[in-house]
């Protein structure tokens, strides 16, 4: 082809004019199986870059080899939904000099449109790309070796970065159509071995449970969703990843067939659970920003009501046309909530970061109904607590929280505590699940923070929400 | 009745929040020699400072001929426990001779007469003196069938349909009628697969069960949802009950319904079904009185 895109990565990195100081983004679509960024990173560095911003959609344990880059001085600053493992611990204990800035997917989104986040070169992963850089994150070829599905975080990216790279394992012949990644926002494409592990893209985030406790989460969750008055032919929901997230569709999933009930679209990450549900036709249309697992990144590919949309038409805002403004219900999980139902989903009781935002804020605030789904207690930690580590989600967009030990609904929606008690459901105030967890294992000793700040937790709006300190 | 093992601290801590009607801590078979000791320990504490609310709280001993056994019943009826289990009693001489440990302990505490006895029966002598068993003590609350050991003690094994239990079954429900006291079925320990499993627990309330041990919260559902009353059954024992109210009001012996005299037995059928609707929950308690 005479205008191919197609140079070895380290031709892309010249041409692109990367500079020290500037900043380079990622996508997170392979989760723990991700190969780009340390691939990417591992040649910057060997190619002398310094003091590069690091602004990824996420990043996870796979990604501990940035620890060495950011000792070196390579990776200077980081924005990402969130972090985990050995990399979250080092700079929980004060790795990085500057704050991580913490955004949820719809605020990246924003702050990308908006130019608050300057994205001087993203490199993309790919599933399929041709010569021009036409890229998606499903299989086009019978030499396919990886599937994420949708690319949605990565679009804002290539729409909005100055210099856009697609890294892919399997080229394909010109058109690769319709592809979210569109050729003439690329300006080059690499071809490597491998974007990613496939197998790793529900690692860690998906689990089918057994587990009592998760299905008594699960059924008093889905009691919640079917009494709120919500539950109606043609609502729409988004559920998240935890175990008793899942169970919750299997229940809600009986509901609908015994009352005929159809949700005309499921929205956000989506799961094999979901997918069932569309594939039984009881869910319209998927619009899918994340696929987490392989079922739904398949589903994806071959099913043209089965949609990928960008993180901004996901959750950025009502101006920007972003679907959580048309959701009824959500339900999330936590790992704190405290009495003024405000939630933390980023920093553990530990006082070390070990989660993402995710669209945690952007759905809460957004959805008609927004439900926590949270143990009391998980082991010896306190999950429903006086006071949040770190605010995340704020108590005035959450309206029901959820626990084995009851159910507690925001005083600020009393039209639903209505809803719910008429339907026979045992409520209890959330001050109370706090005395109740108290009262069971004690008031843990203060955390060890130090006075230096490692994270800033960034609202929907660009103002700063909390500020992470390192902890000793 | 929900069998939690006495050396596992999380699943005791939260183990009525499923809702079972009881719960049964387990010192004696779920426990290895070496940590007798710690889940005495453990017991004790979680009896002393988990709020189960009304949940019954049982406490299944090792046996008295053990090292073990004087130290639970010291232990667990200094804590409060509700209803001593012990296992696999076979005559009701074992039954007093524990009934005397417990007075022992209660005398003590000045707390003389709360701690109830539940026995369970796991052998074929267990099962020939069951009568003897059930009425060896005013404290007798309830008889219960242990099939693993019977069945080993029987030379057979255990089936899905239960055959070689019939005979346990019948034994255990008609010696606790007889004596006036609760009957509870042994476990059923394949939780993948729950239609044996409801099949079993509709077999067991049939027989004339009160109710069916279980191991995991997943088989609370299964056993509610056979034991409680149809809506079909709890209307014709409000009739039933609605009958008997308008008879004592016009000072009559005779109980008639659509015409018809209404038996004893008829009236203790309409009352069960009724105190089973209200301990399920189906029904207030306020509504029938």
């Amino acid at each position: 082809m005479r205008n191919s895109k197609v140079v070895t990565l380290e031709e892309a990195i010249r041409r692109s004019g990367l500079k020290d100081g500037m900043t380079i983004s990622f996508h997170h679509h392979f989760r723990g199986g991700d190969k780009v960024v340390n691939l990417v990173v591992d040649k910057l560095a060997q190619m002398g870059f310094k003091d590069l911003k690091l602004a990824a959609s996420s990043l996870s344990d796979v990604h501990k080899p940035l620890i060495e880059h950011i000792k070196n001085g390579v990776i200077t600053g980081i924005s990402t939904s969130g972090l985990r493992g050995e990399l979250a611990d080092a700079i929980s204990h004060g790795l990085l000099k500057e704050p991580v800035v913490f955004r949820s997917h719809g605020g990246r989104g924003s702050a990308i449109v908006g130019g608050e986040l300057k994205i001087d070169v993203a490199f993309l992963g790919a599933s399929a790309s041709d010569e021009l850089g036409n890229a998606c994150g499903v299989p086009r070829s019978e030499n396919a070796k990886s599937i994420c599905g949708s690319l949605g975080y990565a679009l804002p990216d290539a729409r909005y970065a100055k210099h856009v790279v697609v890294i892919t394992d399997d080229l394909v012949a010109y058109p690769n159509l319709p592809a979210g990644i569109r050729g003439a926002d690329v300006e080059s494409v690499v071809v490597v071995d491998s974007v990613g592990d496939s197998s790793k893209i529900s690692a860690g985030a998906i689990r089918d449970s057994k587990n009592p406790r998760d299905i008594l989460l699960a059924k008093q969750a889905a009691k919640v969703v079917i009494n709120s008055g919500y539950f109606q032919d043609g609502f729409s929901i988004q559920t998240g990843t935890g175990g008793a997230s899942l169970a919750v569709v299997k229940y809600i999933r009986e509901e609908m067939l015994s009352r005929g009930i159809k949700a005309s679209f499921a929205l956000g990450g989506i799961t094999a659970h979901i997918v069932k549900l569309h594939e039984e036709g009881l869910i319209g249309r998927l619009i899918d920003v994340q696929s987490f697992d392989k079922v739904a990144a398949e589903s994806i590919a071959k099913d043209p009501s089965h949609v990928e949309v960008s993180s901004v038409e996901y959750a950025s805002g009502e101006h920007l046309g972003s679907a959580t403004h048309a959701l009824d219900i959500v339900i999330l999980s936590a790992l704190e909530v405290d009495t003024q139902f405000n939630v933390n989903v980023l920093v553990g009781s530990d006082g070390i970061i070990r989660g993402a935002i995710g669209g945690h804020q952007d759905t809460a605030a957004d959805s008609a109904l927004s439900i926590i789904v949270c143990p009391l207690l998980r082991g010896r930690i306190p999950c429903v607590v006086p006071k949040v580590t770190t605010l995340i989600t704020p108590g005035k967009s959450v309206d029901v929280v959820v626990t084995e030990y009851g159910v507690a609904v925001n005083p600020a929606r009393p039209e639903i505590t209505e809803k719910l008690r008429a339907a026979g459901l045992k409520l209890v105030d959330i001050k109370d699940l706090a005395a109740k967890a108290t009262s069971i294992i004690g008031t843990p000793d203060p955390l060890p923070f130090g006075d230096k700040v490692v994270g800033v937790v960034m609202n929907r709006d660009g103002s700063v929400l909390d500020k992470i300190y390192n902890i000793k | 009745m929900m069998f939690v093992p006495g050396n596992n601290p999380g699943m005791m801590a939260d183990a009525h929040i499923y809702g079972p009607d009881s719960i049964m801590l387990d010192l004696e078979d779920s426990v290895t020699m070496a940590e007798k000791d710690a889940a005495r320990l453990l017991v004790y504490n979680a009896l002393k400072s988990i709020d189960y609310g009304n949940t019954e709280m049982v406490v299944r001993i090792n046996p008295l001929n053990t090292p073990y056994g004087k130290k639970d019943v010291e232990a667990v009826v200094k804590a409060g426990v509700d209803v001593i289990r012990m296992p696999k009693t076979e005559t009701a001489e074992e039954v007093r001779e524990l009934e005397a440990e417990i007075l022992k302990v209660e005398t003590e505490i000045g707390r003389v007469g709360e701690t109830k006895i539940m026995a369970a029966i796991e052998s074929a002598l267990g099962i020939v003196n069951a009568y003897a068993i059930a009425t060896a003590s005013g404290r007798m609350m309830g008889i219960a069938l242990g099939a693993e050991d019977y069945s080993a003690n029987l030379k057979t094994n255990r089936t899905p349909g239960g055959a070689e239990l019939l005979l346990a079954r019948e034994q255990i429900v008609v010696a606790a009628r007889a004596a006036g006291i609760a009957c509870f079925d042994t476990v059923y320990s394949n939780l993948d697969d729950m239609e044996t499993f409801r099949k079993e627990v509709e077999l067991i309330k049939t027989l004339g069960f009160d109710g069916k041990s279980i191991i995991n919260p997943r088989q609370i559902e299964v056993v509610n949802s056979v034991f409680t009353p149809t809506e079909k059954e709890i209307t014709k024992a409000r009739a039933v009950v609605a009958a008997i109210k308008e008879a004592q009001a016009k000072g009559s012996g005779v109980i008639s319904l659509n015409g018809k005299m209404v038996d004893r037995p008829v009236v203790l059928r309409a009352e069960r079904t009724i105190a089973l609707a209200v301990a399920a929950g189906v029904i207030d308690k306020e509504e029938v009185l």
